[in-house]
Order: structure tokens, then sequence, then C-alpha cells
């Protein structure tokens, strides 16, 4: 049932085909940790108009699902636009817009946890926005944040194989191209689950530890 | 092919293909959010077991179903079981697929919640008597209940996104019926995905105000 010499001589490539996976993520990641630090500022925006828009694009890409949205940025833009975005960069920037929305929201709970006084002291003492924002606000508002972060980290990392959609060869695309190369089903697929549970297992115990460090008192 | 003199007027054409797609993307989210609510009360519980190998067990399959995808899973149920004799068809695999998924995350809820409702109660429970099963049914999950639906009911808003995920294994959902009319009418692709994710955001908005309509019904009275 389950052929030992056949795992061994598959699993190189499909470790290969993680470090596709891995870095879809991280760039995603990135997309999303920028996309939802300016939602998150825009919402709190003078400009109604900016704030409306703001929370309208967050309803709307949270309230459809990623697959359809990746979709879209790939197979609409080509005949809307004209452009035409390889798979990883649509993969990316569907990954990351799509949690731009949600790590929005953490970055908005951060921002709300800094005491008004910070942001007066800021005006009191002639600062300019960007510097208010740089200086005062944002140094105190990411750290107690970063355990959230983690977890959509994890997060978007379990939801790269909807990128095989597009034709992003990462994990799960990979191991059906094996698949249909050998038609041994059983360790392939048994295989990726393993390798996703290898890395994202110890990764959210590494965000619990963390977590419970974040909520000791300053200076321990 | 007879799409080339048969090419739609306008995008109203495609409106009866997707609500057939609609029916089962409802159909799979309606069967594997009673799956998924089942599974997080039985998990959930199970973790606030006396007893170490309930909770282990519990844990094991939350452990398993959070940290591999679900698409992944998905595939491992629909297409690698049946190599060790396991054959199912292919609802029960989306069904379960979701239903299990969602469940492991919703244990969690569950748990929470429950953990949440004051000592005073469990001890008050315990003064007048109650049996383990009435302490819980009768003053324990009526109060952890209200805790739990609106963290449930953004739960529920993402299963609904995730059944999209059943168009890999090639059911007829709505993503598979908007991407069978993208095949047929290349040029149209633009409101073809536009529409699909109109249709998306209808079911996850009607499902969302539900929910809120619900929560005020239960807690009108209530502190």
């Amino acid at each position: 049932m389950w052929d030992w010499q056949y795992v061994f001589e598959i699993l190189p490539e499909l470790v290969r085909a993680l470090k596709m996976t891995v870095s879809a993520t991280l760039c995603g990641f990135a997309v999303a940790c920028v996309g939802g630090l300016l939602l998150a500022a825009a919402v709190r925006s003078r400009y109604m108009f900016l704030r409306l828009a703001a929370k309208a694009v967050i309803g709307f890409i949270r309230n459809t699902p990623l697959l359809v949205q990746v979709f879209f940025l790939y197979y609409s833009l080509p005949v809307l636009a004209d452009i035409k975005i390889s798979a990883f960069a649509a993969g990316i920037i569907g990954l990351g817009l799509h949690y731009s929305t949600y790590l929005s929201e953490v970055y908005r709970s951060g921002i709300e946890a800094v005491p008004k006084g910070q942001w007066e002291a800021a005006t009191a003492l002639n600062f300019s926005k960007w510097r208010t924002w740089r200086n005062i606000v944002l140094p105190q508002a990411l750290p107690p944040i970063i355990p959230v972060m983690g977890n959509y980290l994890i997060v978007m990392f379990k939801e790269t194989p909807i990128l095989s959609a597009i034709t992003l060869v990462e994990l799960l695309l990979t191991a059906k191209n094996l698949v249909s190369d050998t038609y041994r089903v059983f360790e392939p697929y048994t295989l990726v689950g393993i390798l996703f549970l290898a890395i994202s297992y110890p990764a959210s115990l590494l965000v619990q530890r963390l977590e419970k460090r974040m909520n000791l008192p300053r200076g321990l | 092919m007879n799409c080339v003199n048969n090419m739609p007027n306008s995008w109203i054409d495609f409106l009866p293909t997707l609500l057939q797609g609609a029916e089962v993307t409802i159909k799979v989210a309606v069967f594997a959010g009673i799956v998924a609510v089942f599974m997080s009360f039985a998990a959930g519980l199970c973790k606030l077991s006396k007893l170490w190998p309930v909770r282990t067990i519990s844990g094991i399959y939350v452990e398993i179903f959070r940290g591999t995808s679900l698409l992944v899973q998905l595939f491992w149920l629909y297409f690698a079981l049946p190599f060790v004799g396991i054959q199912m068809p292919m609802m029960t695999a989306a069904v379960l697929a979701v239903g299990l998924n969602f469940g492991a995350y919703g244990s969690e809820i569950v748990r929470s919640s429950v953990l949440a409702v004051s000592k005073g109660q469990w001890e008050a429970a315990l003064a007048l008597n109650m049996t383990p099963t009435q302490r819980l049914v009768r003053v324990i999950l009526p109060q952890a209940g209200m805790r739990m639906l609106p963290p449930f009911g953004n739960l529920m808003i993402e299963l609904i996104k995730s059944t999209s995920l059943v168009y890999f294994i090639t059911m007829a959902d709505l993503t598979y019926q908007a991407m069978v009319l993208r095949n047929n009418y290349i040029s149209w692709t633009p409101e073809i995905l536009l529409l699909l994710l109109l249709s998306y955001l209808v079911i996850s908005v009607l499902v969302s105000f539900g929910i809120r309509m619900l929560e005020r019904k239960l807690t009108a009275g209530r502190v």
C-alpha cells in the first residue's frame, strides 16, 4: 500500500516545490503587510470619501473567495487592460490583497491600543503627521500585534495551494503532476499534507510562545 | 461549437447557469456548515474533558485539520482515499472536507466560550444538585452560546467562501459553472468573473445579515 522507495524518489521534488510555496507565501505576506497598513490608514482618514472607499474595498474582498479573486486577476486583467501578468505575480497580488483586508483589522486594533495621550503629546511637540506615525504611533502599535501577524502568515501559507488553479507550480500542483506521471495517488497527496503540517504546526507553536512572552510585563 | 452563432447579448444570459451553480454551492455550504457546527461542539467539549485520551484525540483532530490546508484535505479525501479502498461520492467528500476543516477551527470558539462562562455559574449549578449533563445543557451552553454566535457567523462566511474549492474536484458549483461559461465565451471573461464575485458577495452578505438578526433576537432582553 505504502511504497517507501517511491516516497524517497518523489520527496526531493516535493521539497523543491516547497520553496515555491514558501516564496509565494512570503511575497504575498509582504504585499499584505503594506496593503493592510494602507487600508488601515485609509479607514482612519480625515476624508470621508477615502474612508468609505476603503471600507467598501475591505467588505468586497472579505466577502468573496480568494480563488475567484485570483481568477479575476489572472484571466480578466489581460482582457480588460491589456496587462499580461505571470501566474506568480497574479498569485501574490491576489493572496496579498485578500489578506491585507484581514491585516488592516489587526493594524487597527494595534493603533487603537495606543493611548490618546501619545497622539496629543506628538501634537504638542509640533510633530508632522508623518513623524507622528513613524516615531510615535507605529513603534507602539506594531510589537503587540506581531503574534497575530504570525498567525496570518501561517494561514496564508496554507492558502497557497489555491494558486495552483492559475498554474503556479507549488507543492500541490507538483504532487498532482507526479500523480499523473506515475498513477500512484496515495503517497504524493499524503506527503503534501505531512509537509504542510511539518511547517505550520511548529510555526504555530512558535507563535503561541511569542504570544505568551508578549503578555509578560515589560522588562522580564 | 454552437457558441459562435449563439453569442450572448448581455450578461443576463449567464444568470441561469450561475444560478444552477449557486444551488450546488449553497447545498455544500449548508451540509458542511452542519458538519462543522457538530464537530466544533464535539471537539470543543472533548477538549475540556477530564479524561486525557479524549482530550488528546480531539487535540490531534484539531491540529491535523488546522495544520494542513483545506484544498490538500479535499484532494486527499477525494483522490487519495480511494486507493486504500475508501471511495465516496463527490458531494460527500466536499461536505466532509469543508465540514471537518471548519469544525477544527470552530472547536476553539466552543472551548473558549465555555471557559468564559463565569465559575460561579458552574458552582451554582452544582449547588442545585444538577447532573453534569444538566449543568452543561441548561446552564453553561445557553450562556456560552451567546458568546459563540458572532465568531460562528464569521466562520460561516469563511466556510461559504471556501466552498469555491470544490471546483478543483470538478463539482459543478458556482465557480465551476462560471469557468465553463468562460471557456465558451472567452471574450466575456471579465463580465463572467465579475458576476461570479458578485454572486458570492450576495450570498455572504445575506448570510451575515441573517446571523445578525438571529443575534439580535436571541440577545433581546439580556444584558
